[in-house]
C-alpha cells in the first residue's frame, strides 16, 4: 500500500497492447504521407497492466463511498447507485447532440422537467442547464445581469458586491464578467455588514452576490433588508447555489428577492463531484432576466399528438455556454434523484442536512470554539486551533486521515482564522458523527499530550505530508521516462 | 425513505442534544412568510419504480446504432474499451471532490498526472491542464490566455469559420465580458488562408484554427503559424485527439496552445455531455493556465507522490485576480481518458485513426459515385480524416427524415443554417465502428432518397 506505483509510463513495454481492433474491412486508400507521425507516444501495456494499475490507484483514494468526508461548501453526500446504473442506460449515453429533435424526444422531455422542477424549487420564472459548474453558472448570471443593464441603456453599473466570505470562484467570476468585485464584510453575527451594503449602494452598482446560507452555515438573517437595499439601488441579486442542500423545501430564493441563482447539481442534487467533476450549474432566473439566459434552452408544444420538445435560443440570449446542451449525463442523474425524493423527501433531506449539522456543533462546541455561535444550517464554522499549543487547524485536518475521516474544508471561509468548515450532509448517520466527535476531542487530547505527533501526521495513509514548495518550484509535471518513442 | 438514514429514536436524541423540539425549530431565522413552501413536484418513487420509468423516458428516443450514424460534427461515436467503464465505476475515485487533501488523493492526482503526461506527447505540446469542461469552453480559455499574454497590448483575435460554429459561439459569450476584444475572421463562411492572413496584423493576439476543420479537412497550419507568429501573436489549434494517433501533432507545425475535446477517447456522446477539454501549451505559459494542474513531489520521507500546483492562479488563492475561475472541472472525464489512452496504447489508438481514414474515405468514394452527389465541392484538393462535404441533390432535412424513417440510418450534419454558402450540403463522420455493410446500406440509402 505505501509502495510507490509505477506509471504507465514505467510499465510500459514496446509491443505490450491492451487491445484488438478488427482489421480494415474497406478498400485501402493512401495516406497522406508528409503527415503521418512515427508514434504518438503513449504507454504499450497489457489489459491486465491497466486494470491492476487503476485498481492500485483508487485503493489510494479517499470517496464519499471509503468514508465520512465532512467537507464543508462541497456537500459530499451518498451519490445513489441507482442514478449511475439509469445515466448508463444507452438510450440516453449514445444519443448525439446534433440529432433531430424528433428523434431525442425522451432527453428534451427530461431537460424539459428538470428546468421545471429546478425553477420550482428555487422560485425562478425560468431555467437553463446550460453552464457545465459552479462557477460556470456564475459567470452566465453574471453576464446575464451585465446584459440586463446594457439592455436598459445604464452602462454605469460596473460594481459587485463580495461578501468577505464568499466562496473565491465569486470574484473570479465577476472579474471574467468585466465587472469590479467589492468586498462587503461581515458583522459580529456573521451575517453581511447591512450598513456596508447600504453605503455601496448607489448607481454603479450591478448587483450583488449573496450565498445564503453563507459559508458560516448561516442563514442571513436581514436577508430581505439586504435584497430591498440592492433592487432599491437599481442593482440584481444573485445567489451561489453552493449551499442550497440547507435550504431545499424549506425556502425558495426567488421567493426572498434572488434575480439569478445557480445550483449545483454535483452538490444538491447529489450527481457525483468525480474527483472534480464533471458537474453541473444551471441558471434560475427572475422573470425580468428570463429572455437573457444562456441557450438554447428546451420548450414545449402541444400537437395532436400530445406534448411535443424542441431547443429555442431565449430572445435576448446572452448566447452558449456550452456547445451543446451542458451536461446531460448529469441532468439524467439530477432528474432520477429529485424524482426518486418527490417534494416531502427533498425538504426531508435537507432539514435531515440541518440536523446533522447542528448535532456536530452542539457535541464539537467544548472543544473547538465556534465563533459565529446560533443555531446553523447544513454546515458551521469552528476553530480548528488547539489553544495552547502550537497544532494548527492543518493539523487537526491531517491527524483526522489517521482516523480514517476526510478532513472538513480549512481555512475557508477567511474571516475565521484557522477555520475548520464541517458539513456532514443528510445521509451519515448518528454512529458515523460520534465517531468523528470521538476522533476530534481525541486528537485535542492529543496536541496537549503529544503536539509533535499531531504536527506530523499523517501516518497511516499511501503518502505523509507532501512537499507543495518543491512541487511549485521545479514543476515536474509530465512524466519524463522514456519510452520507444523517444 | 432509505436515503435519510436517521431512526425516530436517533433524530429525537440529536434534536435534544441541539435543545430543540422540532425539526421546524431549527429553521426560525428563515422568514416566516416564505418557509415551507408547497413544491409542485410529482411525488417521490420507490426505486424499481424509478427504474421503470427512466428506462420508459430513455425508450421516447430513436435507438442510435453506431455502426448507422453518420452524425458527428464535434462528437463522434467511438469503440470505448470496456477497462474504462470499470475504471470510472471504482467509487473511490466518482465520489471524491477535488484533491485538496493529497495524501489520500495519491490515486487520482497520479491517473491525472499520467494524462497530463500523455496528452504532451499526443499534441506535442510541454504543459496540460488537468482537465476543462469541454472543447469549447478549452478553446475560450485558451484565447484568454493568448489576451492576458500580450498584456493588454493586443485586443484582436483572428478565428478561422471553419473552427466548429458553436465553439466560436461559446468563445464570443465569454468574451462579452471584455469590451474590448475584438474576433475577427469568421464573419465570411468562405474565408481561407489567404483571407485570415491578411486579418492578422501587430493588434492580434490569437490565431484560431481547426485541424483537420469543422469539415474534416487539412489546413495549411505551417504558413498560418508562421504568420500569426510574425506578428507576435499564438497559435491557437483546436484538434481531433483520435486524428492524433496517426498525423502530426499541433506541435510539431507551431501551435502555442492546443484545445481540443476529449470526448472520443472514452467517453459516450450522452447527448452532448459531460464530456473533456484538453488545454495544452508550452512551459512559457504554465503560469497563465487556467484550471487544476498536478505536480510531483516527495512526501516527508522521500517518497514519490503528487499534488496540485501552481495554486496560486486558481480562483480560491488569488480570487478576483485568478486566471480563470474554474473550480470544479471534468477530471473523471480525464480518468476515463486515461484509462482509454492507456488500453488502446500507441498502436492500437493509431488503428483506429487508420480505421476512421480508410473507412471515411471508402464511404467517400462510395457516396461520390452517385449521380447528383458531390464530395468536398468547396475544397476538393484538400485530404481529410474522418469527416467530409456532401452536396446533395436535394435538402438535407428531407434526405435525413428518409434515412431515418425508411432505413433507421441516422444522417449527418446539415451545414446549411450554419453556412449559407452550403445549403443542401451535409457533413457526414465515419469512425472505426461503421462497419462497411453500414456504410454500404447508407449509400443506398442515399441513391433511394434522391430519386
Amino acid at each position: 500500500m505505501r509502495d510507490e506505483i509505477a506509471t504507465v509510463y514505467e510499465l510500459s513495454v514496446p509491443g505490450r497492447a491492451g487491445i484488438d481492433l478488427p482489421a480494415s474491412d474497406v478498400p485501402a486508400t493512401d495516406l497522406p504521407a508528409d503527415d503521418v507521425r512515427a508514434d504518438c507516444g503513449l504507454p504499450e501495456l497489457s489489459q491486465l497492466d491497466v486494470v491492476r494499475h487503476y485498481l492500485a490507484l483508487s485503493q489510494r483514494n479517499f470517496g464519499v463511498d471509503s468514508g465520512f468526508y465532512p467537507l464543508g461548501s462541497c456537500t459530499m453526500k451518498f451519490n445513489p447507485k441507482v442514478s449511475e446504473a439509469i445515466a448508463s442506460i444507452p438510450g440516453f449515453s449514445a444519443t448525439h447532440p446534433l440529432q433531430p429533435a424528433e428523434t431525442v424526444q425522451g432527453n428534451l422531455a427530461l431537460m424539459f422537467e428538470l428546468q421545471q422542477w429546478l425553477a420550482e424549487i428555487g422560485g425562478f420564472a425560468g431555467v437553463s442547464l446550460q453552464p457545465c459548474a459552479g462557477a460556470h453558472g456564475e459567470f452566465a448570471g453574471l453576464l446575464m445581469m451585465r446584459a440586463y443593464h446594457r439592455e436598459r441603456g445604464d452602462f454605469k453599473r460596473t460594481r459587485v458586491l463580495i461578501p468577505d466570505s464568499a466562496h473565491g470562484t465569486n470574484p473570479a467570476s465577476t472579474t471574467m464578467a468585466g465587472f469590479t468585485a467589492v468586498e462587503v464584510p461581515s458583522n459580529g453575527r456573521g451575517n453581511i455588514d447591512l450598513e456596508a451594503v447600504r453605503a455601496a449602494c448607489n448607481d454603479t452598482l450591478a448587483g450583488i452576490m449573496m450565498t445564503n446560507p453563507n459559508t458560516l452555515g448561516l442563514f442571513e438573517e436581514r436577508i430581505g433588508e439586504v435584497v430591498e437595499l440592492v433592487r432599491d439601488c437599481g442593482g440584481l441579486v444573485y445567489g451561489d447555489g453552493a449551499n442550497m442542500n440547507a435550504v431545499v423545501g424549506v425556502v425558495r430564493p426567488g421567493d426572498l428577492g434572488f434575480d439569478v441563482m445557480h445550483f449545483n447539481l454535483h452538490k444538491t442534487f447529489a450527481t457525483p463531484h468525480g474527483g472534480g467533476g464533471p458537474g453541473s450549474g444551471p441558471v434560475g432566473v427572475s422573470a425580468r432576466l428570463k429572455d437573457f439566459l444562456p441557450g438554447p434552452v428546451v420548450e414545449m408544444a402541444h400537437d395532436s399528438h400530445g406534448p411535443r420538445y424542441r431547443l429555442a435560443m431565449p430572445a435576448k440570449s446572452i448566447g452558449r455556454v456550452s456547445p451543446f446542451l451542458g451536461n446531460f449525463g448529469m441532468f439524467v442523474r439530477a432528474y432520477a434523484y429529485i424524482r426518486q425524493h418527490g417534494a416531502a423527501g427533498l425538504r426531508a433531506n435537507s432539514e435531515h442536512a440541518v440536523l446533522n449539522a447542528n448535532y456536530l456543533r452542539v457535541r464539537l462546541h467544548d472543544t473547538f470554539t465556534v465563533p459565529f455561535e446560533r443555531v446553523n444550517m447544513h454546515e458551521f464554522v469552528c476553530r480548528g486551533a488547539i489553544e495552547g499549543t502550537e497544532v494548527r487547524a492543518l493539523d487537526v485536518s491531517k491527524r483526522l486521515l489517521d482516523y480514517g475521516f476526510h478532513p472538513p474544508t480549512n481555512y475557508f471561509p477567511l474571516i475565521v482564522p484557522e477555520a475548520l468548515m464541517i458539513e456532514p450532509t443528510e445521509t451519515e448517520t448518528k454512529p458515523t458523527l460520534d465517531a468523528f466527535v470521538e476522533a476530534m476531542k481525541a486528537i485535542a487530547k492529543e496536541a496537549h499530550t503529544d503536539p509533535a505527533l499531531v504536527r506530523a501526521a499523517p501516518y497511516r495513509t499511501p503518502v505523509r505530508r507532501l512537499d507543495e514548495v518543491k512541487a511549485a518550484r521545479e514543476l515536474v509535471l509530465s512524466d519524463r521516462t522514456k519510452i520507444a518513442a523517444d | 425513505m432509505s436515503y435519510v438514514p436517521h431512526t425516530e429514536h436517533e433524530r429525537r436524541d440529536m434534536l435534544a442534544a441541539i435543545g430543540v423540539d422540532r425539526m421546524e425549530d431549527l429553521f426560525a431565522d428563515v422568514p416566516a412568510q416564505f418557509r415551507f413552501p408547497e413544491l409542485k413536484l410529482p411525488a417521490g418513487l420507490a426505486e424499481p419504480d424509478l427504474l421503470r420509468e427512466l428506462h420508459a423516458q430513455a425508450a421516447r428516443n430513436f435507438p442510435v446504432d453506431p455502426a448507422r450514424s453518420f452524425l458527428g460534427a464535434g462528437v463522434y461515436h467511438h469503440f470505448r474499451p470496456a477497462t474504462v467503464d470499470y475504471v470510472l465505476s471504482r467509487g473511490e475515485f466518482y465520489t471524491s471532490y477535488t484533491q485538496y487533501q493529497p495524501e489520500v488523493s495519491q490515486g487520482m492526482l497520479q491517473a491525472l498526472f499520467e494524462y497530463q503526461s500523455m496528452i504532451c506527447r499526443l499534441t506535442g505540446m510541454e504543459v496540460s491542464s488537468a482537465s476543462h469542461y469541454n472543447g469549447a469552453t478549452a478553446m475560450a480559455e485558451a484565447v484568454l490566455l493568448a489576451l492576458n499574454a500580450a498584456s493588454g497590448k493586443r485586443s484582436k483575435v483572428v478565428i478561422s469559420p471553419a473552427v466548429h460554429p458553436a465553439y466560436r459561439e461559446v468563445l464570443k459569450t465569454y468574451l462579452r465580458g471584455m469590451p474590448a476584444a475584438v474576433v475577427a475572421g469568421d464573419e465570411d463562411g468562405t474565408a481561407d488562408a489567404t483571407r485570415l492572413k491578411s486579418l492578422i496584423d501587430r493588434d492580434t493576439a490569437a490565431l484560431v484554427i481547426q485541424n483537420p476543420n469543422f469539415f474534416g479537412q487539412w489546413e495549411p497550419a505551417a504558413e498560418l503559424a508562421e504568420a500569426i507568429h510574425r506578428a507576435g501573436g499564438l497559435f491557437i489549434v483546436v484538434a481531433d485527439p483520435i486524428s492524433l494517433g496517426l498525423f502530426r501533432p499541433p506541435g510539431a507545425y507551431g501551435a502555442d496552445v492546443v484545445a481540443a475535446e476529449g470526448q472520443s477517447l472514452g467517453i459516450p456522446p450522452s447527448f452532448g455531455g459531460p464530456h473533456l477539454g484538453i488545454f495544452a501549451t508550452r512551459m512559457a505559459h504554465v503560469r497563465r493556465l487556467s484550471g487544476h494542474l498536478v505536480g510531483e513531489t516527495v512526501d516527508a520521507d522521500g517518497r514519490r507522490g503528487y499534488v496540485l500546483t501552481l495554486a496560486t492562479r486558481e480562483q480560491h488563492i488569488r480570487r478576483a485576480k485568478a486566471t480563470s475561475n474554474i473550480c470544479t472541472n471534468s477530471a473523471l472525464c480525464a480518468l476515463g481518458a486515461a484509462a482509454y489512452l492507456a488500453t488502446m496504447g500507441t498502436r492500437g489508438l493509431r488503428q483506429v485513426a487508420e480505421l476512421c481514414y480508410q473507412k471515411s474515405h471508402y464511404a467517400a468514394a462510395e457516396i461520390g459515385r452517385l449521380k447528383g452527389f458531390a464530395i468536398n465541392p468547396q475544397a476538393p484538393a484538400r485530404p481529410f480524416f474522418k469527416e467530409f462535404v456532401v452536396r446533395l441533390p436535394a435538402p438535407v432535412a428531407a434526405i435525413n427524415a428518409h434515412l431515418r424513417e425508411q432505413h433507421g440510418i441516422i444522417g449527418g450534419y446539415d451545414l446549411g443554417g450554419e453556412y449559407p454558402h452550403l445549403k443542401d450540403h451535409m457533413l457526414i463522420a465515419v469512425t472505426e465502428l461503421n462497419t462497411r455493410t453500414g456504410i454500404d446500406q447508407l449509400v443506398t440509402a442515399l441513391r433511394k432518397a434522391a430519386t
